[in-house]
């Protein structure tokens, strides 16, 4: 008869915590930051009227979308040492830690998302309000950054968390890289104390948890932040 | 160079085609002089807020001039955006950012155009919405107003920049009935004081009390352009008699 072993996720919740889920937290805050930025900079890129920079950001987004996400650790973690060493000229491949070259991949996916969400966000703007800040004297660049942008990122906001909880649950495939995020710090739990039933279920139990309870949040949030018009 | 002789707003000749098939404005000519009030009156579609929107380059035009205090809006030396902050605009739906207080709206343009420091900006919204009479609500969204209240927050908005002439794209068509006189009020006292504007309208209550001049716009073409008494006493074009007899029927 099996039985439920509590006490191993009691012994080892430090080591799954400070270990595992503050990677995990790290990796999705600043992936999700870095994507928003850069996806913002893409979104713009794809809206504007040179068509060299919107054909590369259109690219950019439809190559990134089409490939798997496992894939692109993959190719990042051994490649980015190669650009590196062609960039810096170095004799060696530059040695990039994991978590560097994590970050990196998942900015670079994520901001191919986001610039869609941002894209749709900056287009659900009215033109009026481009009109008005033209008017005042401001440039494009002022009114990208003090008009549209904000309206942009404030409609956006619900669609903009809910990716990032997304990202959150995605950011578990850094164990292709062998990188101890909360997922593999209770894998490598189960494996070391042959406790696979009670990690993984305690795992996908934690997973739930914060995605849920962030869904739920985006919600509250949704209600508070929408622009009064 | 710019003398106090020329018209503020000279137009000549403009033409604009949104396709070759379809031509928006024809050979517009006219001019606003220093302290002069003009209307721009004329049937939906006519093409007056196209026109107006042409002189602070808002819309962009193909053929003819537009100067603004002697300026050439077509020179590719013209900085546009320093140009538009010295003229204000007043738009039909008022365009407010939504997302700043009404402070803020006051004071963005001020201190990122003009370079103004927050106390000085500050003190200029405030008084302009102290002039307009909304000092109470200077904390508030736009959301949060009434239309007219927001119509009137926009040209304080408009007037902080300290603009030359001002432009008004059918201010008052958006509003209900009972806040339409609150924003016109606005603009009669800022007539009065001598400020130079172009507006698009159709209340002739205002073009009859402040308009120097009305221009009558049809199909793109400036049909008529004249003193506002020889234009209601006796206005020459079956196209204007025929407009005025349906917006003054009743």
């Amino acid at each position: 008869m099996f039985q439920f072993d509590f006490d191993i996720i009691l012994k080892t919740l430090p080591y799954l915590l400070k270990e595992g889920m503050v990677f995990t937290l790290t990796l999705t805050a600043l992936a999700a930051f870095g994507g928003l930025v850069l996806g913002t900079v893409l979104a713009l890129m794809r809206l504007s009227t040179l068509p060299g920079l919107a054909l590369f950001a259109t690219g950019y987004v439809n190559l990134m979308r089409s490939l798997p996400l496992v894939l692109v650790i993959f190719w990042f973690y051994f490649l980015v040492p190669y650009i590196g060493q062609a960039i810096l000229r170095t004799e060696r491949p530059v040695e990039v830690g994991a978590f560097a070259s994590a970050l990196i991949t998942f900015t670079l996916f994520e901001a191919a998302y986001f610039s869609e969400i941002m894209r749709a966000g900056i287009q659900s703007v009215p033109k009026g309000q481009l009109s008005a800040g033209y008017a005042l004297g401001l440039t494009y660049r002022q009114v990208m950054s003090y008009v549209v942008v904000p309206q942009a990122l404030r409609n956006m906001l619900p669609v903009i968390l809910t990716q990032t909880i997304v990202l959150f649950q995605d950011t578990s495939l850094v164990y292709v890289i062998s990188i101890t995020d909360f997922l593999g710090a209770a894998s490598k739990v189960a494996q070391r104390d042959g406790r696979l039933i009670e990690m993984y279920i305690f795992a996908a139990f934690v997973y739930f948890l914060i995605s849920f309870l962030a869904s739920l949040l985006v919600r509250r949030l949704q209600a508070r932040t929408a622009i009064i018009r | 160079m710019s003398s106090s002789a020329a018209p503020m707003i000279e137009m000549a000749a403009v033409s604009k085609w949104y396709s070759p098939q379809f031509q928006v404005l024809k050979d517009c000519t006219t001019s606003v002089d220093r302290g002069e009030v003009v209307v721009v009156c004329g049937p939906s579609g006519s093409g007056k807020s196209t026109l107006i929107k042409c002189v602070n380059a808002l819309e962009p035009f193909q053929a003819g001039t537009i100067r603004v205090d002697g300026i050439n809006l077509s020179d590719p030396g013209t900085n546009l955006p320093k140009l538009r902050a010295r003229i204000g605009m007043v738009f039909q739906h008022f365009e407010l950012f939504p997302h700043l207080r009404i402070t803020e709206n006051l004071c963005l343009a001020q201190e990122k155009v003009l370079g103004r420091s927050r106390e000085e900006a500050m003190a200029k919204g405030r008084a302009l919405l102290d002039r307009v009479g909304l000092s109470e609500h200077a904390e508030k969204f736009p959301g949060q107003l009434s239309g007219g209240q927001q119509q009137r927050v926009a040209i304080a908005r408009a007037l902080a920049m300290d603009p030359i002439a001002m432009l008004f794209d059918e201010p008052t068509s958006a509003l209900d009935p009972e806040m339409i006189t609150e924003v016109l009020d606005v603009m009669v006292e800022l007539a009065r004081e001598g400020m130079t504007m172009m507006v698009v309208t159709h209340e002739m209550g205002f073009a009859r009390k402040v308009a120097h001049r009305v221009v009558f716009m049809d199909r793109g073409e400036i049909i008529e352009d004249r003193s506002k008494d020889e234009f209601f006493g006796s206005p020459r074009s079956d196209r204007a008699q025929l407009f005025l007899s349906k917006i003054l029927s009743h």
